[in-house]
């Protein structure tokens, strides 16, 4: 196909500039996270005086790095696990049962996600702090409470997605497993589930990514010893000083996991949007 | 469908195996009550997380719940109407400081929707094209997506920051375009970068919704189009955009919303406390609820959002579907 001269021009000043607005964060990060302290200190420089990888040894020292990570890994794995075992049951039922509320469900769990975070934040909070005086569960202040948070925020999306993929599964394989037997829970288990794996996939990606990057309740809701990391690494930058390099270097660490999962799971997002869109 | 044969396949399956227990429910009402049993968990923890909480908010927002009543807040006071009165009178300082960043959020979520939206539509259709080097590309712009808010926003305020960031040596010390270095994040300057952050952030997922939404659309369309003698711009007006409709609706709806309810960018950007300037609604909220404690007007502050929420929305829904009656 023949295009305009102006046409190719278009694309290629305007895809370029897009990359550079991309890159430029990007680049920020990956080569401040190699500049020794003065580099980062002074006026900025494109290319490191000299190559360090000092900064990825101290960052675990100058805060409790380790702890953040390690409660983030715990409170987004979990929330990960329940909310997957939660999106799959429900987009089970919204796809295979004609049942009353149905429309009514899907409407409410899908605005869920549009409210301002802000206006279940206080009551929540207050919620938790008052359930933990009275049953000794720690909800506020601890991983638990967090856990349960999370799974919550990425149930909507995850439900929405699944059904279009359930959808997309032939009725006709639930149908012969039930003729051999299988109830509703086996039929899922046995013929759902393995066709809808890449789906699945990007659903558990999609829930860790959100329970790994959330940042308000995180900033309420957690104590010292239950911390994570969206809010542990502003640590760098509250003490009297800022060290941009080491900043830098746990931001990349803490960002490779996630960008990872998702880049190699981003066809079925696309899939999944697609799916979800054409109903 | 699977609600066709009255005779459903698990009666063959149970003749073979004899019932081990006796049936506490009919098959019948086992199959009306089965749905709602898998929709139970999803529907408890909404009810825990989303549902209570929110009738709590709105029943607080009645209330003059400060910091005495936090650990017995169903103690607290009663008092009508006070909350609402207070937010909403903008002659007061409280109602005027809320009514200044309700109009800031407006700004920037028209800016950031406008331009992420402009962005999304802009490189899905000139990556419609196939060249070499497209799925690198199109991986490079989902990258900030993928991204957690804090270590993206965390870069960018290093960016942005006046003597040691990237932004300033570019249009100070090697383009030469001003004297003095200009301060991005705090000033006047803190609502643009704020919009560029957000931008950023945000682009990306217009890009996969629009590329996703414009897959179906087949490519004998845009060569009939050729033929006819249409340009680019007539085939993006007249193909492209009224097949991208349905998704443009249901994204500009979405990206407004969660736009408007942004608090990690403000947040992570300005370091916990936002600048006059880019007060954004959410921020506002949550530093005078945890500031004075006075939970009773952040909550009535909460519920005038959430209405002015809804009242977008389906002034939204309903023009948007009239103007699709008419075309």
């Amino acid at each position: 196909m023949r295009e305009a001269r102006w046409v190719s021009a278009a694309r290629v000043t305007v895809l370029t500039a897009l990359t550079l607005f991309t890159l430029a964060p990007l680049y920020v990060m990956v080569s401040s996270s190699v500049k020794p302290l003065g580099d980062v200190q002074d006026d900025f420089r494109w290319w490191p005086s000299r190559l360090t990888l000092r900064p990825f040894i101290d960052m675990w020292s100058t805060v409790p790095l380790e702890r953040y990570f390690v409660n983030s890994v715990i409170v987004s794995l979990a929330a990960m696990a329940f909310s997957v075992v939660v999106a799959i049951f429900s987009a089970y039922a919204v796809s295979r049962y004609r049942f009353r509320g149905k429309h009514a469900f899907s409407l409410t769990v899908l605005s869920t996600q549009m409210f301002p975070g802000i206006l279940f934040l206080l009551p929540l909070f207050l919620i938790y702090v008052n359930l933990s005086n009275l049953t000794g569960i720690n909800l506020y202040g601890s991983r638990l409470g967090l856990v349960i948070t999370y799974l919550t925020f990425s149930l909507p999306f995850s439900i929405w997605m699944l059904t279009g993929y359930f959808d997309s599964i032939p009725r006709e394989l639930d149908e012969s497993a039930a003729v051999d037997g299988a109830g509703a829970l086996r039929t899922l288990i046995q013929v759902i589930l393995p066709t809808a794996m890449p789906g699945i996939l990007a659903v558990a990606v999609y829930s860790f990514m959100t329970a790994w990057g959330e940042v308000l309740f995180a900033s309420v809701m957690t104590g010292e010893s239950s911390r994570t990391l969206a809010v542990g690494l502003q640590g760098y930058a509250t003490s009297n000083y800022v060290y941009w390099n080491q900043v830098m270097a746990a931001s990349l660490v803490v960002s490779i996991p996630v960008v990872a999962g998702f880049l190699a799971l981003q066809r079925h997002f696309v899939a999944g949007l697609t799916a979800g869109a054409v109903k | 469908m699977t609600t066709t044969a009255p005779k459903t396949p698990t009666v063959e399956a149970d003749a073979v195996r004899p019932p081990q227990r006796p049936r506490m429910l009919s098959r019948s009402a086992r199959r009306t009550l089965t749905p709602y049993a898998f929709l139970l968990p999803a529907l408890v923890m909404e009810l825990l997380v989303h549902i209570v909480p929110m009738a709590v908010g709105v029943w607080i927002s009645f209330r003059s719940l400060t910091q005495f009543y936090i650990r017995r807040w169903s103690e607290a006071p009663f008092t009508g109407l006070d909350n609402y009165r207070v937010a909403l009178d903008w002659s007061g300082p409280t109602g005027a400081e809320l009514m200044h960043s309700l109009l800031v959020t407006v700004i920037y979520t028209v800016c950031t929707v406008g331009l992420s939206w402009l962005f999304g539509l802009t490189a899905g259709v000139l990556l419609q094209k196939r060249f070499h080097g497209r799925n690198v590309m199109r991986t490079l712009f989902l990258t900030p997506y993928a991204l957690p808010a804090y270590a993206a926003v965390i870069t960018w305020s290093f960016l942005l920051q006046r003597d040691q960031g990237m932004l300033n040596h570019i249009l100070v010390d090697q383009l030469h375009l001003t004297d003095d270095r200009p301060f991005w994040l705090i000033g006047d300057n803190s609502l643009w970068s704020l919009i560029m952050v957000a931008v950023w952030r945000t682009w990306p997922f217009a890009l996969l919704c629009i590329t996703a939404g414009l897959q179906p659309i087949p490519q004998e369309l845009y060569e009939a189009a050729e033929m006819d003698g249409a340009g680019f711009l007539l085939q993006v007006r007249s193909i492209t955009l009224p097949l991208l409709a349905p998704v443009n609706r249901v994204l500009i709806l979405v990206l407004v919303l969660w736009t408007f309810n942004d608090f990690s960018t403000p947040y992570v950007l300005f370091g916990g406390s936002a600048p006059h300037a880019a007060d954004l609604i959410s921020m506002h909220i949550y530093e005078s609820s945890f500031i004075t404690w006075n939970f009773g007007l952040g909550s009535a502050m909460s519920v005038l959002l959430l209405l002015f929420l809804l009242v977008v929305t389906v002034v939204y829904w309903i023009a948007v579907n009239r103007r699709r009656r008419d075309a």
